[in-house]
Parts: structure tokens; C-alpha cells; sequence
């Protein structure tokens, strides 16, 4: 299931939300109808949240998290700690750290087992992360760039990177990861991906401007169509071979 | 249109954003052919625009106000031709050049190939064709000509004298110089020419070029054609008049006894043996020579006494070259012409050569060239009826009866005529005017073949219907004069059908 979705006339989707497992935060719009399109797919499952960090709305940007914990930067005042305490489930850790690379979506990359991180990520916030969101911590890069977070979405069932990285790369990074990648692009050739779309195990959202192709590419490696052949083969199998004999 | 990406290409294969065929990773992210979809890097710049051209004088348009000559498919015009486009300031040219196209079809076709960076670093590269269409319009100087409003400036160049050989002789220096270059038109008058300007400098510098190389003065006056009482402009017609000194070559001249004095005590009757920019005088008698300029002669403003049209025919009898000890000096005496040789001539007319034996006994200038039995040109001061008022204050005693002015080198000019191998570029074709078929052009011919100093200001062109005589048997005189083969030029002849234009 992928979702295109705009905050205010604007695609990269994944700058002004967070989709985990067990949550979602959203950015405080002008309008409710980002809020509602989330709010519509993911009701019944997990709690959509409102939420800002340090007073800014690209909450995407600054924190990082998973189905076990979040991590917020230390511009979070401690009004919104509380209010994101509040509202998350009790299992989920929520963590304010220290930390000079402050944008913590842009430097941190992680789906609920392991996580690649800026090369210079402080030691500190590496052990934190690895204590908070229970994710084994690899310093990697992708394409080249240190900004893994940016170019690179994970879920536990795949992942997508920036659309240069090379063949060596992808198998470096899959092997690490234990998931299978695929080079792309969101938002009609845009390179930055995890700017343009979010997802989790069992949804995606992505930017307005994206096109089928790569929505086909996103619900390819997310395992997110349901109606594959594939998932016929594999999920109803039983039950076909059941109810033919 | 092709993507250039300068980046090290790697293995990785993205799919296409559009439609999905596997591709190369790029700045865009889109394969060549959806690129060129969404993309058109020459949409801001004109596919269609015109130029125009003015039919009259065959020039284009140079906004916004210029109009330069250019022939079809040359740098020049694809210079223009891309001047006239916007917007392609915003992509980078790589190549231009022309498609053919039918001259009468009134259109350009320029193909331009640019470059461009889009979407964040991609370069893309395109290929177009550009229609121009020539629409006429008319430039603002054959604007003019057509609504016969077109001069400015007019020169006016008058000589009041009884024989037009200076005028020949200035249309030959013109010729030379190229002086008439600039002119809109050269239009005879009575006693002169008129050249035509558009603007006030041109004519001035023609005027300029005239006083500088003939005796002459000028007027100068304007006529207020109309005026902007706004902006202070002032429309006017210029004309300049000059006035060339009314004396030419070989007249006989009597100078005011105060310029004769101011000459170096020269002989107040004087031939006028040759005019550049000054009068050069010489004294038949004792070789003395003086040089007018302009200024000096307008200031004291005298006029020739005898004239080319009075010249007698003589026979010299005898001669006799006076020894330079002989001659009379005196202190102050000006300049003494070293290239005459005086001396005692005994002449009698020739027409009534065997009916008398009174010998006419003269001075002249001549002695170098003359020998018995030479026919000479000189004037008769005696009998002629001479009305100017310094002749008539000056001692009768010291005239001289009869004033040598040149070598008569044949009798027959008919049969000079023929013989003349070479001829002259004249500057209008107008034959009332300045006609070339009456005595006066005859003669400054002859002045030519005798003069060679003369020569050296004139183009004279090999005549392609004459040929040159190699064998002289026929002249009688080896000192008759000639004009050598390599002092001619060889015109420059196109045989070429005009083609009209459409």
C-alpha cells in the first residue's frame, strides 16, 4: 500500500512526518489534511501523533526512531518531550541526546534491527542509539555521501537508496542490513530519497510529484503490494491448496 | 539532444521516472527521450522572427538604427541574424550556421545549436532551426534620396575665367585623390560644379581637400530648414561656396605695383606657367620666378591680361641663348629659375611667314627648347586690347611686344589627337557641362603629354582602342612629347550582365 500525499503544496513528505512501526508523527500544518491522510491509513493500527521539535515542523529531519524508541535532538524543549512521552505507546523508549550533528534524521538511517550512521557520529549518541532503538550501528555511507539518513529509507522488509550507489555498494550495505535494496528516486527523479517519502512494514507515503514507476519500484522493495503474484504464491498458498482439494 | 554528465559513470541501473526503462543514474533521474518531454531549454527563444532590409541600397537592419551590408550566408549576416534573437543569452551557442534557402523566398533559416544546464547540473545539448523573414523597409538615407530631401551640404566650385582648364585639371585631382567619395552627386553648373553632402563634415573636408590643393577661397553659410524649439535642434542646410582664382595656366597676368614689389621686384607682366595650390609666375624676361598662395592673391586680386584664346602662332628665325654674365642682377631680386634658360629670339609670325622679313625680336623663357625654324606660341601685348587698370599705370617703353608662352610641337592637332594613346576618368557622364570634345580639353591634354610634373597627379589609363606606336618614325621631333607606357594604368573592365534585381 502506497499512499501520494502533499503537506501544503509541498512533496517531500518525508521531511514533515515519521513512520515507524508502532507510530507516526506528524508535523503541525496550517491544515489538517496531511494529518488526515495518515491519520486515515494508520487509525486502527498505530497512534498518529502531532508533534514538533525545538519549535520546527521538519520533524522528519531531527529525530529518528523505531518501533522501540525515539531519539530527539536537544533543541526539544521539554514541553514537546513530554507531550511526545505522552502520546507514545509505553513501550516506546523516547531519548534526548547531545549531539553536534543535531539533524538526526539526516545522519541516521534504521529499521527496527540495525542502523547506518554518519561516519562522524559522536561514540556517545552511537551507544545511545544502539541502547534506545536496540539496533546494531554500522557507519556507512551512501553513494558517497555521509548523509545516510537523507539518501537512504530501511524497513524490515527492504530498502531503497540514492540512485548512484554502485552495484558493490548496494550488495556492502544489503548484506549489512540483511535486506534486499534497489536504487531509486521519489518525486519524479528526485535523488533525496528519504526527504520524499516515508514507510514502514505494511505502508509508504510518498510525495505528490512521484511517479508509478517508482511507486512500482518502492512497492517492490517495501513488499508492499499485496496483490503481487508473489504473495498470492507464497501468503495464500494454504489456503488455495486447501480449498482446491 | 544528448545528456552529457561529466560525473564517473557507474554500473548502477535506475529505472526511468516516467517511463520506467531501465537507465543509467543522471542529475535527472529520466532517460534521454522523457527528458526531452519535459524538458525544452530553447522554449524562450524565438522560433520565427523577422529582419528587415532596406530593397534601395541593400543593407540590413542593425537595431536600432544601424544598417550594415551584408551578402547572403556571411559572418556578417549570421552575426546579425543572431543579434536579433532574445533569450539566447540564457543558454550557451555551440554552433550556428545557415540552411539554404531560395534567395527570392524572403526567409533565413539559421540552424543554432545550444546548450544548457537543467534540473540541477544535467547538460542538455538541442538542435533548432530559427525562420527569419526579410520584410522591407526603407533605411532613412534612401528615405531621403526618394523624397529628394537628401543633401545637406552642398559645395559650390566656381571659377570665373575664360577657359576651364584648371576645372579639368581639379576633376583629374579629384579622380586621384578620390576625394568625391563621400558625394551624394556632383551636378555641373555654369562655371562650375556642385557636389552634394549628407552631412556638414563630409563637405568641409571636400573643401579642405580643394584649398589644399588649388588656390581657392570659400564662403560659408547655412539655411535654417526647421527647428525644435524643445529640444534646441536646429535643421540646416550648409553650402559652401569656393571660389577658385580666375587664372589659368599659361594666361599672361600684370601684378599691382605693390606685389610686384612684394615679389622681389618682379616684372609687373608675368606668364603663369604652372597652378598647384599656389600660381607660380615667371618673368619671360629674366627668369624670375615667384610663387602666389591663395591668401596673397585674393589680397591683392588681379586679373590675366591675355589668354590662352589670343595665342599666335610664331616662327622662330633665330635664336640666341643669353650668358648667365650677361644678365642683370639686382639686390633683393627674388628667386631665378634655373630650370629656364633665357635668351634673345628673333621671330615671325607664322602666317606671314615669306610674305615679310621684319623680324620680331623678343625675350623668352624658352631657350631650352626652342631652335630656328620651332613654332612657338606667344600673345601679342601690342595689339591686343588689353582693359586692366595696372597695365595702363605701367611705363609703356618696358612691354614687351610679344610674350612667348610654349613650344608649339605640331601644327596638325587632329593628327596629335589621334596618335594620343591614353585617356582621362571623368566623374559624370553628363555631357552638356562639362563636355570633353571643345579646345580647351584638347589643350589641357596637350599640357598633360608636356608637363610631367603634372602627370604625377593624374591617373592616366591606357586606352584599350589605341596602340602604342612603337615605331616614332613618324614624329618628325624626337623632343616631342610623350606620354611612356608605364605611366598609364590599365582599366579595370567587368564584363558582366547586370542582373536586374527582383
Amino acid at each position: 500500500m502506497t499512499v501520494r500525499v502533499q503537506f501544503e503544496n509541498n512533496n517531500e513528505v518525508g521531511v514533515f512526518s515519521k513512520l515507524t512501526n508502532s507510530y507516526c508523527l506528524v508535523a503541525i500544518g496550517g491544515s489538517e489534511n496531511f494529518y488526515s491522510v495518515f491519520e486515515a491509513e494508520l487509525a486502527e493500527t498505530i497512534p498518529v501523533i502531532h508533534a514538533s521539535v525545538g519549535g520546527c515542523r521538519i520533524i522528519g529531519r531531527l529525530c529518528v526512531g523505531n518501533k522501540n524508541g525515539l531519539l530527539v535532538p536537544h533543541t526539544t524543549t521539554d514541553i514537546e518531550l513530554q507531550h511526545i512521552r505522552n502520546s507514545l505507546p509505553d513501550k516506546v523508549k523516547v531519548q534526548r541526546i547531545e549531539e553536534r550533528l543535531s539533524a538526526l534524521g539526516n545522519v541516521i538511517s534504521c529499521n527496527d534491527y540495525v542502523a547506518l550512521v554518519h561516519p562522524d557520529l559522536d561514540r556517545e549518541t552511537e551507544e545511545i542509539l544502539a541502547d534506545t532503538l536496540d539496533v546494531e550501528v554500522f557507519r556507512q555511507t551512501v553513494a558517497g555521501n555521509v548523509l545516510v539518513g537523507s539518501y537512504s529509507v530501511l524497513s524490515n522488509q527492504g530498502g531503497l537508496v540514492h540512485p548512484k550507489t554502485s552495484i558493490q555498494d548496494q550488495d556492502e550495505l544489503s548484506s549489512l542490513l540483511q535486506v534486499p535494496l534497489a536504487a531509486g528516486t521519489v518525486n519524479r527523479g528526485s535523488d533525496v530519497i528519504a526527504a520524499g517519502m516515508v514507510v514502514n512494514d505494511w505502508v509508504a507515503f510518498c510525495g505528490m510529484d512521484t511517479t508509478s514507476t517508482e511507486l512500482s519500484v518502492i512497492e517492490s522493495v517495501f513488499k508492499l503490494n499485496d496483490a503481487s503474484p508473489a504473495a498470492i504464491a507464497s501468503t495464500m498458498r494454504a489456503s488455495l491448496i486447501e480449498s482446491m482439494s | 539532444m544528448e545528456v552529457l554528465n561529466e560525473l564517473v559513470r557507474q554500473e548502477t541501473m535506475i529505472l526511468c521516472c516516467i517511463c520506467g526503462i531501465g537507465i543509467e543514474s543522471n542529475p535527472a533521474n529520466m532517460c534521454v527521450a522523457c527528458l526531452r518531454t519535459q524538458i525544452d531549454i530553447t522554449k524562450n527563444i524565438p522560433k520565427q522572427t523577422t529582419i528587415h532590409f532596406c530593397k534601395g541600397c541593400e543593407r540590413y537592419l542593425q537595431p536600432p538604427s544601424e544598417w550594415i551590408y551584408a551578402a547572403l550566408e556571411s559572418r556578417e549576416l549570421l552575426t546579425l541574424c543572431l543579434k536579433r534573437l532574445r533569450g539566447l543569452n540564457r543558454v550557451k551557442l555551440i554552433d550556428a550556421g545557415f540552411v539554404w534557402t531560395e534567395p527570392h523566398s524572403m526567409r533565413l533559416k539559421v540552424k543554432l545549436t545550444v546548450q544548457a544546464e537543467v534540473m540541477s547540473g544535467a547538460i542538455l545539448q538541442q538542435i533548432f532551426i530559427v525562420e527569419y523573414t526579410i520584410n522591407h523597409q526603407m533605411c532613412n538615407d534612401c528615405h531621403r534620396t526618394e523624397a529628394k530631401d537628401y543633401w545637406r551640404a552642398l559645395v559650390q566650385v566656381r571659377q570665373r575665367a575664360v577657359n576651364k582648364k584648371t576645372f579639368y585639371y581639379l576633376e583629374q585631382l579629384i579622380l586621384k585623390n578620390k576625394a568625391h567619395e563621400q558625394t551624394l552627386g556632383i551636378k555641373p553648373i555654369h562655371e562650375g560644379l556642385d557636389f552634394f553632402y549628407t552631412n556638414e563634415a563630409t563637405a568641409r573636408k571636400m573643401v579642405d581637400f580643394l584649398s589644399s590643393v588649388i588656390p581657392c577661397r570659400y564662403d560659408h553659410s547655412k539655411k535654417l530648414i526647421s527647428h525644435d524649439i524643445h529640444s534646441n535642434i536646429y535643421n540646416y542646410k550648409f553650402t559652401y561656396s569656393v571660389e577658385i582664382v580666375p587664372i589659368s595656366r599659361d594666361s599672361v597676368v600684370c601684378l599691382p605695383r605693390k606685389l610686384s614689389h612684394q615679389l622681389g621686384g618682379i616684372n609687373a607682366i608675368c606668364l603663369v606657367y604652372k597652378i598647384t595650390n599656389f600660381i607660380h609666375l615667371i618673368d619671360v624676361a629674366t627668369g624670375q620666378i615667384a610663387e602666389l598662395n591663395a591668401t596673397l592673391y585674393w589680397r591683392h586680386s588681379f586679373n590675366s591680361i591675355c589668354d590662352p584664346k589670343q595665342l599666335i602662332e610664331y616662327t622662330v628665325m633665330d635664336i640666341e641663348q643669353i650668358k648667365y654674365k650677361d644678365r642683370k642682377f639686382f639686390p633683393g631680386q627674388g628667386t631665378i629659375s634655373h630650370k629656364h634658360v633665357i635668351a634673345d629670339v628673333w621671330l615671325v609670325r607664322s602666317s606671314d611667314l615669306g610674305l615679310n622679313e621684319n623680324l620680331i625680336h623678343t625675350r623668352t623663357h624658352l631657350g631650352h627648347i626652342l631652335k630656328p625654324g620651332d613654332t612657338v606660341l606667344g600673345y601679342v601685348l601690342s595689339e591686343s586690347n588689353i582693359n586692366d587698370e595696372n597695365f595702363e599705370m605701367l611705363n609703356k617703353d618696358v612691354i614687351p611686344d610679344v610674350i612667348l608662352t610654349k613650344k608649339n610641337y605640331t601644327q596638325d592637332k587632329a593628327t596629335r589627337r589621334r596618335m594620343r594613346a591614353w585617356k582621362l576618368k571623368h566623374m559624370t557622364e553628363d555631357k552638356d557641362s562639362m563636355a570633353t570634345d571643345n579646345n580647351d580639353y584638347y589643350e589641357f591634354l596637350e599640357d598633360i603629354e608636356e608637363d610631367p610634373e603634372m602627370r604625377q597627379n593624374i591617373n592616366i589609363f591606357k586606352n584599350p582602342r589605341k596602340s602604342i606606336p612603337v615605331d616614332t618614325n613618324e614624329l618628325s621631333d624626337p623632343s616631342y612629347p610623350q606620354i611612356s607606357l608605364e605611366e598609364m594604368l590599365e582599366d579595370f573592365a567587368i564584363d558582366d550582365i547586370k542582373i536586374p534585381h527582383v
